[in-house]
Parts: C-alpha cells; structure tokens; sequence
C-alpha cells in the first residue's frame, strides 16, 4: 500500500513545521504555505512523513493510503 | 424577467410564445411525472444518455447518482436531493432563465432524482438577486404540483460568487455561512446534516426529466456522440445584450456569435473559464473536446464576445479584482495570490507596472493553482493566463502609456458588492 501526503489547505495556517521535518518533499512557497510532492512517499521517508504530519500544530496534514 | 431566448432545439425552453411555466401548462405538454417505481431504476437510463452535470464540471450524472445511492443503502440512511439553481457567475443567466420559463422540467427532474436515490427530501437553491421574480414563481410553481412524491423547500443564496459551490452550498443549508469547505469526504458521502447528498445543477435535473420520458436514444439524437445532448448558453455578443441560447453540443461558435467582424476576443466559460483571440475561436465547435485545444472547456455555457473598441486587459483587471474579493479567503495561496494578482494586473493594465510585474503575476497564477479547497484559484488564475496570452500585444501597447480601447464603458458585468463581514455570506 503506497502513502501520499495531503494538506486540508483551510486549517493549514502556514506554521511550516512540515517543510521542516520532510524538505525532501516539501517546500514553503513564498508566503510560507507548504507545496507538497504529491507522488507516493518513498519507503525510505515514510517515518519522516509520519513525523510532519504530528508536528503540524493544527493537524492539517495528512498521509493517504492509496490503491495504485 | 423578460430573457432573450433562442431555441432552435426546442427541449428545455419553450418555443417562441409557448407558456410552460404553469403547471396545467406543463402537465398538458410532457404528461404526468414517469415515476419508477423503483429506486435506481433510472440510472441506467442516464448511464445511456451520456448526460453530464451542466453546471461546469461535466461530471457524468449517472455516476453521482450511482455514489449516492450506495452511500446510502450501505449507510441505511435517506439522503437529499437538491438542485443548484445558484448560478453564481454574473455572466451567467441560463439557469435562472430556464427556472424562470420552464419551472416545472425542473421540478420533475428533482422528484425523479429523489425516486433514482430513495431520496425523502428535497430543496431547490436558487439565487438572492432572483428571488423576487425566479423565486416567486418557483413558491408558486412548488405549491401548484399534486404529483410530488417529496416535499420540496427553497432556498436562497447568498449573492457571493463561490455561493453555487457544492460543499459551499451543503455548508449554508446547514445553517453556515456559504463557503466552500474541504471536499473530502464527497458530499455524496457526506452532505446535508452528514448524510449522502446529490447535488445536481438545475438544467442537469431538467435534462434528465426528458430522458426520463423520452429515452437516452432520444437524448443523443443530437451533439456529439463523445458529448450528446443539448446545453442552455448565455451569450453576449457585441452589443452586450445577454441572449441565453438552448445548442446543440458541437454547435460551431461562429454561428452562435454572430458579427465576428467586429470582435476581438471570446472570453469562453465565463470568469474562471479562458480568454481566446478571435480568429482561434472562430474555427472552435462547443464542446470539451474542440475546447480543450485552447484550454478552454463548455463549463456553465458562458460565451462572450469583447467589441473591438474595448481593452481586454481592462476587463480583465475590473473582473480579476472581482474575483479576489470574492475569494473566501480561507486558503493560504488564495489569500495571499488573489490580490496581488489582481494588483498586479491593475497595475500592468494602468501602464504603470515596475518591470518584473508580468513574471510576478504568472507565477503567482501557477503558484496558486490546484492549491485551494475549491477550484476559485485555478478557475481565476485560468483566467488571467489566459488574459496575458490573448491580450499580449495590448500588454506591450500598455507598457508604452497607450491602450487601443476607444470605449472605456466597462463591457462585462461585475457585480459592485463585495463580502465585507461574515454576515455577507449567509
């Protein structure tokens, strides 16, 4: 089962914790909300993602599972 | 109300001086409502047709009726059907038309979508600024049927652009304010007090009213036969003057606009649709597939033509202002794209851009795309790509302090309120 992140973009207040812990898949644009690599997080990454998606502070960041 | 109508297809509007908008009228020209009998049993019928939601999308209309009676089966619950009559861009008048001369297709497409999903309530959503005559008449209309098997309520929204939007709808019904909300789960999952909802786009319902009666071989008698079936358009030639139109899918756009002679540019899909020259447009037919060549799509048929005295770039700068007002403001890059966009085209139409403006702005447009809860940045960033694609020598004209307008009377219509407290989206 492949994973992919996803942001609710109404509760994400830009706090950019997530760029932070995972910069291999997401960046900040310039007003400091996340732009996020939407192909399958690599297994490699898959702890690092877990790790932004519990240190956004209003938990607007999700990992999917995806049939595919 | 007294609409422009054009029907050489004479399916949802009535012919030249035919009244349907009673409901002895309407009883006496397509017979009694075609129940089923049976929840689902029409949904194969509209799989056949081919018909898609008439409201932008596209979306195949068998398929959310289909999730919706899943959902609900699987849920054990009863959901709601509800018709959008809101159409919320200001260029666009086909569904308050259509409301308006042919109440009662409407009605029974709402009834025979509520029997399709085991529905047990429905609601008709219509527009604040029709609600004096559209609404009226629907009151009445609603009051005058003996054959429902649902009840119906109606209700207004409020004159915001994104008040049309599905989740922004479900979120006013439920006693909110009318902006959007994150679209997953699908309203066909959870919707209306958290139960499986179809929404469905007032002419979609009419449309499947007819296949109802008549057949999906009888729909896709005429357009394509990718895309079949008629649409209703609201067109705005050269003289400014809206005319809503019933087409055939395909219909070539130089025999819908007339006086191309005298036009510079079509704007296609209304103010999240896509800016087109005019000698491009004159070789397009109406239909997604001849669209997409442009990047352009049938969306809610808005067609309109701008006069050769006016300058696009204009226009464009009053409606993009518009449409960052009317942004809900709830999505970081929205927020913070929409006005400067918006800014930035002013300022680039005004001829008093800083260099680097221009690169600014399609940034910002590609910055902001696919990254909101709805699509009112991809729809407006659409727009002004499109804008700084078909009005690029206007641009350089502009950059020189001269613009080739000779007409500075604003063309399209841009409503003057903006949402200023969240009062003004209930």
């Amino acid at each position: 089962m492949k994973q992919r992140l996803l942001v609710n973009p109404i509760d994400c207040d830009g706090h950019g914790a997530c760029a932070e812990l995972l910069p291999e898949m997401i960046a900040l644009d310039e007003w400091g909300y996340p732009l996020i690599d939407g192909r399958p997080v690599p297994p490699a990454l898959i702890k690092d993602a877990r790790a932004a998606v519990s240190a956004c502070p209003k938990l607007a960041l999700r990992l999917l599972e995806v049939t595919d | 109300m007294t609409p422009a109508v054009t029907t050489d297809v004479p399916r949802l509007l009535p012919r030249d001086g035919e009244r349907i908008q009673n409901w002895r009228a309407h009883s006496a020209k397509f017979g009694r409502i075609p129940y089923r009998n049976a929840a689902g049993s029409l949904i194969n019928d509209i799989e056949a047709s081919g018909l898609t939601g008439r409201g932008g999308a596209a979306f195949p209309t068998y398929r959310k009726l289909a999730a919706v009676l899943e959902a609900s089966v699987r849920k054990r619950v009863r959901p709601t059907v509800i018709a959008n009559g809101a159409e919320s861009e200001p260029a666009s008048e086909k569904d308050a038309t259509l409301l308006w001369l042919a109440p009662h297709l409407v009605l029974d497409g709402l009834q025979l979508a509520a029997e399709a999903v085991g529905a047990e309530s429905a609601v008709l959503y219509t527009h604040a600024h029709r609600a004096g005559d559209v609404g009226a008449r629907l009151r009445e209309a609603i009051a005058d049927r003996f054959d429902d098997h649902v009840a119906v309520r109606l209700a207004i929204a409020p004159p915001r652009f994104l008040a049309g939007q599905e989740t922004a709808l479900i979120s006013h019904l439920d006693g909110g304010p009318a902006i959007p909300r994150f679209p997953f789960p699908r309203v066909t999952e959870q919707g209306l007090d958290g139960d499986p909802t179809l929404v469905q786009n007032a002419e979609t319902l009419a449309h499947l009213a007819l296949i109802a009666r008549f057949g999906p071989g009888w729909f896709r008698e005429i357009g394509t036969r990718r895309e079949p079936g008629s649409f209703l358009a609201t067109v705005r030639r050269a003289d400014g003057r809206p005319r809503i139109m019933e087409l055939p899918l395909g219909t070539p756009v130089p025999e819908v606009i007339g006086g191309l002679g005298q036009v510079t540019a079509l704007l296609i899909g209304g103010y999240h649709g896509t800016w087109v020259p005019v000698a491009r447009a004159a070789k397009l037919r109406l239909d997604n597939e001849s669209l997409s060549s442009v990047g352009a799509s049938v969306g809610a048929g808005i067609l309109a033509a701008l006069p050769g005295d006016r300058c696009g770039l204009v226009e464009s700068a009053r409606i993009l202002r518009y449409l960052a007002l009317e942004s809900a403001g709830q999505c970081g890059p929205c927020l913070n794209g929409l006005p400067r966009m918006s800014a930035a085209l002013t300022a680039l139409a005004r001829g008093r851009a800083p260099r680097g403006t221009r690169a600014d702005l399609e940034r910002w447009a590609g910055l902001v795309t696919g990254r909101g809860a709805c699509h009112h940045p991809d729809g407006t960033a659409r727009f002004v790509a499109s804008a700084l694609r078909t009005f690029a020598a206007e641009l350089d004209r502009h950059g020189r302090g001269q613009c080739g307008a000779t007409n500075a009377a604003p063309f399209l219509p841009v409503p003057q309120s903006a949402a200023r407290t969240e009062e003004d989206w209930l």
